[in-house]
């Protein structure tokens, strides 16, 4: 479903800038496949998203969607594929328009955009029923300005936003990170009850390794643009953090830098 | 002092249709596009060429809508494709339409007295209806409103939303901002164009300056009309920015009334469009130290007590 192959990446090439953030990174992902991916700040993890998304172009490699080299595509032509949440609550959707219009844009999104009304009676029950998913109340504010909600509402529409039309790769970077524990705690619930009631194909970016090694069929541990341990689901089911944690300082020789990874 | 108030708001609402272009730009796009100045004149330009020329008013002035929508494709081109700040692409293309206002106009200034436009045509159709430019005016800017909402509910119209709320949240959904911004920069310069037409027609000539200011007129309506009828929908403010430039002229007419002179409106418009600017801000931070003098004279009395 996706594949990378040989990515390179390099910012600033030929200053004293000059920062390598993927080192020639190859990755198959399967249908339905879910993996998480942990990784030490600067590690590339970002990087990675960004190139499979289109907002950056690799300088080596290729970008392969069902089957598609998409490296030529730009962003707004690969989105119909892809469905992304980002870290910042407010990042993923529109603040001043209300919570029936951020809907009626995410389910534009494979569809070619017309002077149709966004918003009609039998796409408002749609979105009614799917805000139900959610179990927030939110399907009884429609009108309501999506600036208005917390940072975990919004954080939900956002995803639920994303999912909508069940993209091929969903990209999830660090969807819970800006959350408080508890609102965390729902949106990665959410996550996994959507991605697994639509087998959507899933990268999902987390400094919580204990989310990490409970969610996905699949773990993937990057430092310094590589991926340098990539587990594979019959041996996530006994992993533990700190195997987890042994392994990378067997393959790297050195402690993880875990300032800001949680580890419980 | 009726008469010249009617006049007021009969000017008014065609500047209202200028000052709704302004609206999409400046606060649906998150524009601020100064192309206004230019586009203005351009519309009253080709308008009056065309009329002289002996075209129908109805298809010259239809016509200085597309002049219009042109002049802002090429706005919205210089930024999207260009990578040149708004501010400046503005700018530039302003100064260039000097120019080409001119080339279209062939002259500085072009009389249309004695031909046919369509506020004659209103004129000589309701002999017997008192002020028949206003009201068919302003049933004009009412279906433009009602137009401009019905757009901005469309996908297309919601995907240009959300480019001047968030374009990095509207790019992952598949939407090209380059193409949003050409066609909503596009589309406000040619109401602006369309609004220049009508003004020009109603003034009984178009001339290369008449657009001179234009962009603070309808920043000034835009503002205004915000913060007396509020903002809260698109429906709602559509409406507040043709209240606002209605305001706006009448507030023109009484300065003149009470002996401004003409030539001082500009630095007027300027303070008024200032002080709309300013207001806002400096009642928030009057409340928030009224606040602070409150508590902290409540804490030293709850010190002493
Ligand atoms: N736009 C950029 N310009 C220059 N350097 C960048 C840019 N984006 C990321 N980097 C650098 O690339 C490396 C990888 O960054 P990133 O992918 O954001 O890491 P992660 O998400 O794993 O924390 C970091 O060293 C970062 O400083
Ligand atoms: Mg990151």
């Amino acid at each position: 479903m996706l594949k990378l192959n040989n990515i390179l990446k390099i910012f600033n090439e030929g200053t004293i800038d000059e920062k390598i953030a993927l080192s020639h990174v190859n990755l198959h992902l399967n249908p339905g496949d879910f993996v998480t991916i942990i990784g030490s700040n600067g590690a590339g993890k970002s990087t990675l998203m960004n190139i499979i998304s289109g907002v950056l172009i690799p300088d080596e490699g290729t970008v392969e969607i069902d089957g598609q080299v998409v490296n030529n595509l730009p962003e707004y032509k690969r989105a119909p594929m892809i469905g992304r949440v980002f870290q910042d609550p407010m990042a993923g959707t529109s603040p001043t328009m209300t919570i029936e219009e951020n809907l009626a844009m995410a389910y534009a999104r494979d569809k070619k955009r017309t002077l149709k009304l966004g918003v009609n009676k039998k796409r408002r029950e749609l979105f009614r029923e799917y805000l139900e998913t959610l179990h927030l109340g939110l399907e009884n504010r429609l009108n309501a300005k999506v600036g208005l909600l917390s940072g975990g509402e919004r954080q939900a529409l956002s995803l639920l936003m994303a999912t909508f039309t069940q993209p091929k790769v969903l990209l999830l970077d660090e969807h819970t990170a800006a959350l408080d524990p508890s609102r965390a705690r729902l949106i990665t619930d959410l996550t996994k009850e959507i991605v697994e009631k639509h087998h959507l194909t899933t990268l999902m970016v987390t400094h919580n390794m204990q989310q990490a090694l409970d969610l996905g069929n699949r773990l993937i541990m990057m430092d310094s643009g590589q991926i340098i341990l990539d587990v594979p689901e019959e041996k996530k089911k006994d992993l533990t953090i700190e195997g987890l944690l042994a392994e990378f300082e067997r393959l790297r020789g050195e402690k993880f830098a875990s300032d800001r990874a949680i580890l419980g | 002092m009726v008469h010249s108030l009617f006049g007021a708001f009969e000017s008014g609402v065609i500047f209202a249709i200028m000052a709704l272009g302004v609206y999409l730009t400046f606060r649906i796009l998150n524009f601020p596009d100064l192309t206004v100045d230019g586009s203005f004149a351009t519309g009253g330009a080709v308008a009056a060429v065309m009329i002289v020329n002996g075209f129908s008013p109805y298809v010259s002035t239809i016509a200085a809508f597309f002049a219009g929508l042109a002049v802002g494709a090429f706005t919205g081109i210089l930024h999207t494709k260009g990578k040149i700040n708004p501010l400046l692409a503005g700018i530039l293309s302003m100064i260039a339409l000097w120019s080409i206002n001119l080339r279209i106009m062939g002259k500085a200034n072009i009389g249309l007295l004695g031909h046919d436009t369509v506020i004659s045509q209103i004129k000589s159709f309701f002999t017997s209806f008192p002020y028949p430019i206003l009201f068919t005016m302003a049933l004009l800017v009412f279906i433009i409103k009602l137009l401009v909402d019905w757009f901005l509910d469309t996908e297309i119209g919601l995907a240009m939303r959300a480019t001047g709320d968030n374009p990095r949240m509207i790019r992952s959904f598949a939407v090209n901002t380059d193409n949003t911004i050409i066609l909503g920069v596009a589309l406000s310069n040619g109401l602006v164009a369309f609004s220049g037409a009508l003004w020009s027609q109603s003034q009984g000539f178009a001339d290369v300056s008449m657009g001179i200011g234009m962009i603070i007129i309808g920043l000034a309506s835009v503002i205004i009309g915000e913060a007396v009828f509020g903002d809260r929908s698109i429906k709602r403010a559509t409406l507040a920015v043709i209240g606002g430039a209605i305001i706006y002229r009448i507030v023109v007419a009484i300065a003149l009334r009470v002996g401004l002179d003409a030539q001082d409106m500009k630095l007027m418009t300027a303070l008024i469009v200032i002080f709309a600017l300013i207001a806002p801000r400096l009642t928030a931070s009057y409340r928030e130290k009224k606040r602070r003098a409150e508590r902290q004279k409540n804490a030293s009395a709850g010190l002493e007590g």
